[in-house]
């Protein structure tokens, strides 16, 4: 016989049988996958960054399904997606409020004393050295660690601070723990009031390396009358997220250090230049 | 243990600039008004405080104390009240709990401790007591308490105790003036930590660069039994590991301490604080710091009371004649750089120093070339390059495997690097992402 034909019936003998033993195993122990988890899996915004607290996308999609979570915990997944979302599995979906970032900090180069500092371009490095180059020992050191662990591109460096893009933070908080200030919390996206300042030090001490500092004159306490919008806490003023002003309070105050900011309006740079 | 001094494998020789300040003696600071004695000055726990505001306290009156094991006592630097119970500037930049006390000008000594002459025949549990309670740390820089060291836990034998004279980093005399003007109580307190230890002989092993220092310390030494051994000048030789070696010969393994090698080493300025402890009954509440550098008027060697800040002390000496580029506590290759003048002297302050602008380089660090030479000089034999690579990229787990933890943080890397690399920042920083996921296991 020839040899061509030895080697096609052999190959071809073994293929066949191989190829049957797969499927009967196929079958056999074939695993029983959801296919709704593939399902909300499509719906979910695919960032795989982490913020939900599952080790990415697909564990959440599945454990979405398995109810070990509910659809509004993807902290990117906006109103209508979550909805998508409960739509497709037939449950309710959660009413969730978004949140964003904030780096509590005004502190760039043209408001701030800073030593100088010729080490690693890394703020986690930075602080061990003097706990940093800046005057102010709680301000945002500038070399972006934040910036660097955001996936999203929401953090922008400025004149050597970590600017928050509220429009484009998606809430996932993988910025917090990269900040060796713990200058970042997360706040209601709703809210655009905020203290731009995070040190406890005495007004005086602040304003001599920094002139954006809350000094906790408050006039925005008083603006803001009865309301109990603005809280003081110690030498410094936060907003009182539980019962957040109005955006005009800011006008209203009329900071005299710039402290208090419109998130929207420190993004887009307004309050840019030398403080008074 | 020979003549002739193992040399260790690596290590530099930067120019030690010693001769603005070697010549210059001891000399007593003035008292001053206020001094803020940072609370938390040892390696361990932070003591408790036992004083309040408005309290009035006498020299040497105890201001906190020890609150473990691993926690030395705190006393107070002169008498006067205690002002205010605050922050103050700590040596890593952070705002840190001060006790601020306003001096009376009286500089009255309180009762703390009776001195113990006859120390010869004294219990050794009773004079290690007197070393914790006397609140004496790790002078050469470290701030480890000293008691802690001569407390061997059950199954390790001691039998070898070094004293640290080698005073290896440059500018810095405090060490040398120390021994050369105090040698008798060096050599006393080396007989003392010694009988301690329950051991008949001590070394002092000092660098070659202070022949004055050896001659006069071996004057003396034979009468307490104690033997001085010459080192070769190579930096870091005054760093525990490599003293141990040169001296003994005995390598401590990674991550194992110098008893795991039966060796104690202490350093020689804390010596002298355990001599005047037991046969003074002082506290430790002064030390000697070399303030030194080029912008200083007067480069010299002081004894500061602690909590004297770096900002009168920069006074004191005469003050600075150009704008200093660079404040650094310790020396150059080790010592810590400060961005405020408020700091104050603490027990482990070795040194002040200042750096003028025009000695300072701005360097931009480029990549790394692999010439090796890093490598050529670690005196822990790891490799600086390819760690500093692994910290760089966040390949903490890599850095560890490479031995980061190894690292004494000694600086020759970066010394040598002709790429500029903050090598020895990257190690600072893998360290303490490593320690970190640790406690986070735990």
């Amino acid at each position: 016989m020839d040899v061509a034909l030895i080697a096609i019936i052999v190959v071809g003998g073994l293929g066949a049988v191989l190829g049957i033993i797969i499927g009967m195993v196929a079958k056999v122990f074939a695993v029983e996958v959801d296919e709704r988890i593939e399902g909300v899996e499509e719906r979910l915004p695919g960032a795989n960054c982490g913020g939900c607290g599952f080790a990415g996308c697909a564990d959440f999609a599945k454990a979405v399904v398995e109810e070990r979570a509910t659809p509004g915990e993807c902290p990117v997944a906006a109103a209508k997606d979550v909805s998508n979302i409960a739509d497709y599995l037939g449950i309710t979906a959660d009413e969730k409020e978004k949140k964003v970032a904030l780096i509590r900090c005004a502190g760039d180069c043209a408001n701030t004393v800073r030593s100088l500092y010729n080490g690693v371009r890394d703020c986690r490095s930075a602080v061990l050295v003097a706990g940093g180059a800046k005057g102010c020992d709680y301000g945002c050191l500038g070399f972006g660690s934040c910036a660097d662990a955001c996936p999203f591109g929401a953090i922008e460096i400025r004149d050597g601070l970590a600017v928050v893009h509220p429009g484009l933070c998606v809430g996932c908080e993988n910025c917090v723990a990269a900040c060796p200030k713990d200058l970042i919390i997360m706040v209601p996206a709703a809210v655009d009031v905020h203290v731009y300042c995070n040190s406890p030090e005495k007004g005086a001490a602040k304003r001599q390396v920094c002139k954006t500092s809350c000094i906790a004159c408050r006039k925005c306490v008083k603006a803001s009358g009865e309301e109990d919008h603005m809280l003081v806490d110690g030498f410094l003023i936060r907003t009182n997220y539980e019962n957040p002003p109005q955006p005009d309070l800011v006008e209203a105050s009329a900071c005299p250090t710039t402290a208090l900011r419109l998130a929207s309006q420190h993004a887009a740079g307004a309050y840019e230049g030398v403080s008074k | 243990m020979s003549d002739k001094p193992r040399k260790f494998k690596g290590g530099v020789h930067p120019n030690d600039s010693k001769a603005l300040s070697a010549s210059k003696p001891i000399q007593d600071a003035p008292l001053l008004d206020t001094y803020k004695v940072i609370m938390h000055q040892n390696i361990g726990a932070p003591p408790e405080l036992v004083v309040k505001k408005g309290d009035t306290v006498k020299k040497g009156d105890l201001l906190a104390k020890a609150s473990g094991f691993v926690s030395v006592p705190l006393h107070a630097p002169t008498s006067g009240t205690i002002k205010a119970i605050d922050k103050c500037p700590g040596p890593t930049g952070m705002a840190v709990p001060a006790i601020e006390i306003t001096a009376d000008g009286e500089d009255e000594w309180g009762s703390p401790f009776v001195p113990i002459t006859d120390w010869k025949n004294c219990d050794p549990a009773v004079l290690k007591q007197r070393v914790w309670d006397a609140g004496i740390v790790g002078m050469g820089g470290a701030g480890f308490p000293a008691h802690v060291k001569l407390s061997p836990p059950e199954g390790k034998t001691i039998n070898t105790l070094i004293l640290n004279g080698a005073e290896c980093e440059p500018y810095l005399t405090a060490d040398h003036r120390l021994m050369l003007e105090q040698a008798e109580d060096v050599v006393r307190g080396a007989a003392i930590i010694a009988r301690i230890l329950g051991l008949e002989t001590a070394v002092i092993g000092v660098e070659e660069n202070k022949p004055d220092a050896i001659a006069q310390l071996k004057e003396i030494a034979g009468k307490y039994n104690v033997t001085v051994q010459a080192l070769p000048v190579n930096y870091p030789q005054g760093a525990e590991k490599q003293l141990i070696y040169a001296i003994t010969g005995r390598e401590v393994p990674i991550g194992k301490l110098p008893m795991d090698v039966h060796c104690v080493v202490q350093n020689v300025a804390s010596a002298v604080a355990i001599a005047e402890a037991v046969v003074k009954g002082r506290p430790s509440i002064d030390r000697i710091t070399t303030v030194t550098g080029k912008p200083v008027v007067n480069p010299g060697n002081w004894r500061f009371r602690i909590g004297t800040p770096i900002e009168k002390a920069l006074e004191l000496v005469g003050g600075v004649n150009a704008q200093p580029a660079k404040l650094l506590l310790g020396g150059p290759m080790m010592g810590i750089a400060q961005k405020s003048l408020g700091v104050t002297v603490m027990k482990n302050t070795s040194g002040i120093l200042l750096i003028a602008a025009d000695e300072v380089s701005l360097y931009t660090s480029e990549p790394c070339i692999r010439c090796g030479r890093c490598v050529e000089v670690c005196p822990m034999s790891i490799l600086p390059a390819t760690i500093s690579q692994a910290v760089e990229n966040k390949r903490f787990d890599w850095a560890e495997e490479l031995n980061v933890m190894a690292c004494i943080e000694c600086g020759s890397c970066s010394y040598v690097c002709p790429s500029h690399r903050p090598l020895n920042q990257h190690f600072k920083r893998g360290k303490i992402e490593i320690q970190a996921q640790l406690r986070k296991k735990k």
